[in-house]
């Protein structure tokens, strides 16, 4: 019988090149954690007091909704798609509550509003994208749109939150030592577990690497592709929802310009992460790597005392490192084909 | 069991018997697709009835055909390249644990699976660093892997190689001692007679006839693809070899790319130098770089007596060697961009941007290359994308023709057309030949090398074995040069 | 009839002049124009003086689509140039000087042209998306902005800058002649060359085109130079307008705006044929629909709103998908029609 073989190449290289085959898609993930380290490890050297408990606590706490945000995101991006309307819903969820709350609604009502409406906004673009095959880029956009719009007919000015249960997620510090996390730290941490683990271990999550890699192909599969494309963007707009509540409870009060431009950030926090803009390839973990590799910028220029715009700055060239690598390697397994 | 019915495509009657190897026949555009989507449930039934086991069944989606036993592998692979082997063939009935996928049990079912087929990879290596070849082959696998009762296999044999061949035939043969029904779809008559125990016909969405295989001669399956039209004969190739005094318009040495390793290679004016090689023998590779499409790395290349070097197809066209590429739809026609765009576009690329050619130029132009070749329907304005695949290929080379090119490299151009154009495109080679130009000829059906070629160069693992005259080869003869009595399997 | 209907710029127009009409009815003012020392005034004279930044960009942003690219950057390199243009003006011995204005709009217009080559550097030699090779310069150069302006919105007094964007000539605004310029500019390069042709090749197929020997990455560089230098010119109109050079407001959401007026003209967000004219009508439609929302008394922070509406009303009405439910609802009820149950047939048969 004739026995067919993945060719094997001889030698050390050989071992290498396999193992950056096999492994080639966890790779820019891989090389996220790595610069995420030689940053941490630069500023301690630079400042000598950065790697404290105190410092990486508040990363995680400063930028928990990026976190929540860089999930949804990275489902959809997984499928080859975008969602430009993240920063605009946190905004209309986030003034929505405080208003509520303003006006005495209950905290757990206000909550659950936050989420469906973010669901609601990405149900919208998600039926587009699928249904009548608008473009992801612009239907998010309409979404963009529409959520931020809307936090203005909600409120032209910032609306400061009393809600104790609200600013409870903030206040409390569970602590161990000099490290602590918040309720909103947590959450931040239970969305991305359930992301990771979905992604791994259900169809659903399969199935949005299948879109990704060829929906034709995942069609043909028996995988139900329209359900799934509509709920990623339905996801993604929770994961908005969640992130205007931690948002919202991290500044005590709801402005409807909060958000402008957070989408490029969370867009490129995954990307750094080692997910492909083109879709099939990345880590929900990766996302988070991504968002602490951005935390850490952002607190370094901070320790610096330069100014913010160095963040947008060095952001983006980080951002141009990684897309090139990432191209690199792109190239080399297309290549091999 | 039977599948039987009227379908959308006027009157079709097909039945399918179990233990049988079932082949559907005709000309492109004759339907096979649409009656192959039909049965597999990626299309709807407008009309008519489909009985499965003596049952009507209506198919909604593939899943549904699968669920009732009807698994499909089509021509383009419709795997998923960043998703592992096992995967690839467990994804829409993987089993599962508790609701979550189990991928243990998935790993051991993706194994048994290939091990059916004698395949040994890593199921857990990621699709895409496979080779088309082994990738066809995992679509094989996660075919036969669920519980099939009918299987649909379509063209699954064009990117495989001869051996890939012989071990897919004999699974299939396997399958049908198991008393399933197996649909087989290919352009390849050999493939058909060797395989298969009867035949449907179909031509422009009708019903021909059903035939026994080993009833039915050659000329006659034919006759009923093609209809009234022009019957192929054999074509006897003007064997004007050149003299030795004529030097070589193309000549390459030591010629080193990925796939390639030091192949030398003469292209003298006047002639058709077939290439026949098997898959992974650098065919594609060696036409690539000749062409300036791949970057060389090391070796020498002359066109004309002068020592050259491409950066790309550009410099080689100026130089008047073009390349027409196997893959039609992706690296050839410029789908959405009419017909009368697409022929001229090498030319005006070639003038350059701020020269554009004049619109009356352009049309007279394209119209006469229309005419010359026979390009059907004869409308300048059509988008190419809409053209059939013999007509887009006959766009393909009026744009490379429009050139007035010396040397012409053809990477399969005949493959996945209809008979009628394949003659045609042979034809027109040959003419081109007789004209003086210098062709490149790259095919995997042999015999047709032997038809079009004055001379066959045959390629082994990125070499060019030897290169000999048609006239001195027959099919056997080139088989078994190009399998290689040394390449043991393995 | 159907000729007219099925025309590509049929719906567009109808677009703009439902909004012309409905804008007349409710206020009649809005069509009058007045002269006043030989110069036109009024709402649509207006209208076309400000769609002068959006039709610059999205001229750019036209030619970028068509080669299956995008380009964010639009609104930093709006910021960048006018930043630059600003600096150099202020810091000059006579601000005053026509001299100076015009050295400083080359510098605007110049810094945007480089900006332009460093995208489509990224895109066609190091071959990154265009979506994240210009999201990198979407982030950092607002970043640089500020850094040019020293985190200061500089203003400066100017009259041949202020002439940019708000002085006559022959009786129309400037910046009107100016965007009719680039837009007959751009329109005749692409016609009259054969860039439109080879442009919308490389946009359909880019490998195809490669081995037919067009230069696909001179084209597509090409087009963000052209992207860029579009929108360094916007950028010198905008701080003409405010006087300022505002490095966070300069161009906000510019490129979301430009990219609907070339999807509202028709032009595939996924490359190849396009339509100048579709763009151009696109962007009036965006600015006379900014101009009814202001006069509706809306809090043009809320106007976004509306903008949501008209994207999501214009991809339906342009979506297959729609028209193929639609069609199908009215087959249903006029009862079955066996002559075109073959169709779908057929039609698979040439796409397979």
């Amino acid at each position: 019988m004739t026995v067919i073989e993945a060719p094997a190449p001889a030698g050390r290289a050989g071992t290498v090149n396999r193992l950056l085959d096999r492994h080639a898609s966890a790779l820019p993930s891989a090389a996220a954690v790595v610069i995420l380290l030689l940053l941490l490890a630069g500023a301690q050297a630079y400042f000598g007091n950065f790697v404290t408990p105190r410092v990486l606590s508040a990363l995680l706490l400063d930028n928990a909704y990026l976190v929540i945000l860089a999930v949804g995101m990275t489902m959809v991006i997984l499928t080859g798609g975008i969602d430009l309307s993240v920063g605009s819903v946190l905004a209309f969820t986030g003034i929505l509550g405080a208003r509520m709350l303003a006006g005495g609604t209950s905290p757990l009502l206000v909550v659950a509003v936050m989420v469906l409406g973010g669901a609601a906004i990405g149900l919208m673009i998600g039926v587009l994208v699928q249904y009548f095959d608008v473009q992801p880029f612009i239907a998010s956009l309409a979404g963009l749109f529409l959520a931020r719009g809307l936090a203005f007919v909600v409120s032209l000015q910032s609306v400061k939150v009393t809600s104790p249960g609200i600013l409870w997620l903030q206040s409390t510090r569970f602590q161990a030592g000099d490290w602590y996390v918040t309720p909103t730290g947590l959450l931040a941490l239970a969305v991305l577990l359930i992301g990771a683990f979905t992604l791994a271990y259900t169809r659903f999550g399969r199935t949005v690497y299948a879109i990704g890699g060829d929906e034709q192909s995942a069609r043909l599969m028996g995988l139900d592709v329209a359900r799934t494309r509509v709920l990623v963007y339905v996801v993604s707009g929770v994961c908005s929802g969640l992130g205007g509540l931690v948002l919202t409870a991290y500044s005590g009060a709801g402005y409807p310009r909060n958000g402008i431009g957070t989408e490029l950030d969370v867009i490129a926090a995954v990307v750094i992460g080692g997910t492909l803009l083109s879709g099939g390839v990345g880590y929900v973990l990766g996302s988070l790597v991504g968002v602490l590799v951005y935390g850490t910028i952002k607190t370094i220029i901070s320790f610096k005392g330069a100014e913010q715009s160095w963040t947008q700055i060095t952001i983006g060239m980080l951002l141009l490192v990684f897309i090139v690598v990432q191209q690199v390697i792109v190239v080399r397994s297309a290549r091999r084909r | 069991m039977a599948l039987g019915g009227e379908l959308v495509l006027q009157d079709v009657d097909f039945r399918l018997l179990p233990g049988e190897i079932h082949s559907l026949m005709g000309e492109n555009g004759a339907g096979k697709s649409t009656l192959v989507k039909a049965v597999t449930g990626a299309l709807p039934l407008a009309a008519g009835v489909m009985t499965l086991d003596g049952r009507p069944r209506t198919f909604r989606s593939p899943q549904q055909a699968q669920q009732a036993g009807i698994s499909a592998v089509y021509q383009e692979i419709d795997l998923l390249p960043n998703l592992t082997v096992a995967e690839n063939i467990c994804l829409g009935r993987e089993p599962r644990r508790f609701g979550l996928v189990d991928w243990r049990a998935m790993r051991e079912r993706a194994r048994e699976a290939l091990d059916t087929l004698g395949v040994g990879i890593d199921v857990t290596s990621r699709l895409g660093t496979h080779s088309l070849a082994v990738q066809q082959l995992v679509a094989i696998a996660r075919a036969v892997s669920a519980d099939v009762r009918v299987l649909v296999l379509d063209e699954p044999t064009s990117s495989l190689d001869a051996d890939e061949c012989a071990e897919l035939f004999r699974v299939v043969r396997q399958f049908r001692s198991r008393g399933a029904a197996v649909l087989f779809v290919s352009h390849f008559l050999e493939q058909v007679y060797d395989l298969c125990d009867r035949v449907t016909v179909l031509r422009d969405g009708r019903f021909v006839g059903e035939y026994l295989t080993r009833e039915l001669l050659r000329r006659d399956l034919v006759q009923a693809m093609l209809g009234d039209r022009h019957i192929p004969r054999r074509m006897a190739p003007a064997l004007r070899v050149a003299g030795p005094q004529e030097p070589p318009w193309l000549s390459v040495r030591g010629l080193v790319v990925p796939g390639v390793a030091g192949a030398d290679l003469d292209l003298l004016p006047g002639e058709v130098l077939g290439v026949a090689g098997l898959l992974g023998s650098g065919r594609s590779e060696l036409a690539r770089a000749v062409t300036g499409v791949d970057r060389v790395l090391d070796g020498t290349l002359q066109v004309r007596g002068e020592e050259r070097s491409f950066t790309g197809p550009r410099e080689a066209m100026a130089l008047g060697v073009v390349y027409s590429s196997e893959n039609r739809r992706t690296e050839g026609i410029i789908g959405d961009l009419s017909v009368l765009d697409n022929i001229t576009l090498a030319l005006q690329a070639e003038q350059g941007v701020l020269r554009r050619l004049p619109e009356e130029r352009r049309r007279e132009l394209a119209a006469s290359w229309v005419e010359a070749l026979g390009i059907r329907p004869a409308d300048l304005d059509r988008p190419a994308g809409t053209l059939s695949g013999g007509n887009q290929q006959k766009v393909l080379l009026a744009r490379l023709l429009a050139l007035a090119p010396r040397v012409l490299v053809l990477d399969e151009p005949t493959r996945g057309i209809d008979v009628g154009s394949k003659v045609e495109v042979q034809n027109l080679v040959r003419e081109l030949a007789d004209n003086g130009v210098a062709v490149m000829f790259i095919s995997v059906e042999l015999d047709e090398v032997l038809r079009v070629g004055n001379r066959v160069a045959i390629l082994q693992s990125g070499r060019v074995l030897e290169t000999l005259a048609a006239e001195d080869l027959t099919v056997d003869s080139l088989t078994a040069l190009v399998t290689g009595a040394d390449e043991v399997d393995g | 009839m159907a000729g007219v209907v099925r025309h590509r710029l049929f719906w567009p127009v109808v677009s703009l002049l439902a909004l012309v009409v409905v804008n007349a009815a409710a206020r009649p003012g809005f069509v009058r124009v007045t002269v006043r020392d030989g110069h036109l005034y009024g709402a649509l004279v207006d209208i076309l003086r400000q769609s002068a930044p959006l039709m610059m960009v999205a001229l750019g942003m036209t030619l970028v689509i068509a080669t299956r690219g995008i380009d964010l950057s639009v609104g930093a390199v709006m910021a960048v140039s006018g930043a630059v243009a600003l600096t150099l003006i202020d810091r000059s011995a006579d601000p005053g000087a026509v001299g100076t204005v015009l050295v400083a709009i080359a510098a605007g217009v110049g810094i945007g042209v480089v900006l332009g080559m460093w995208n489509g550097f990224l895109v066609t030699v190091l071959r990154v998306q265009p979506i994240v090779a210009t999201l990198v310069l979407m982030l950092a150069g607002r970043g640089v902005a500020l850094l040019v302006t020293g985190g200061f919105i500089t203003t400066v007094t100017s009259p041949p800058l202020k002439f940019v964007a708000s002085g006559y000539v022959f009786g129309l605004p400037f910046a009107l002649w100016l965007s009719a310029t680039a837009v007959a500019v751009v329109a005749v390069v692409q016609r009259r060359t054969a860039l439109g042709l080879l442009t919308e090749a490389v946009g359909i197929n880019p490998e195809a085109s490669r081995l037919a020997g067009v230069r696909s990455r001179g084209i597509v560089f090409t087009a963000y130079v052209a992207s860029g230098g579009l929108a360094g010119l916007a950028g010198i109109l905008y701080s003409s307008n405010i006087m300022a050079a505002d490095a966070n407001a300069a161009g906000e959401f510019i490129e979301l705006y430009a990219i609907v007026a070339v999807v509202l003209g028709r032009t595939s967000l996924l490359g190849g044929k396009f339509s100048i004219a579709g763009t151009a009508v696109g962007v009036l439609v965006i600015q006379t629909l900014q101009s009814t929302v202001l006069f509706l008394g809306v809090p043009s922070a809320q106007s976004p709103v509306f903008f949501a509406f008209v994207v999501a009303v214009v991809v339906l009405v342009q979506s297959p998908q729609l028209h193929r439910r639609l069609g199908r609802l009215s087959r249903r009820h006029r009862g079955p029609a066996p002559a075109t149950a073959q169709q779908p047939a057929r039609d698979m048969e040439v796409s397979a």
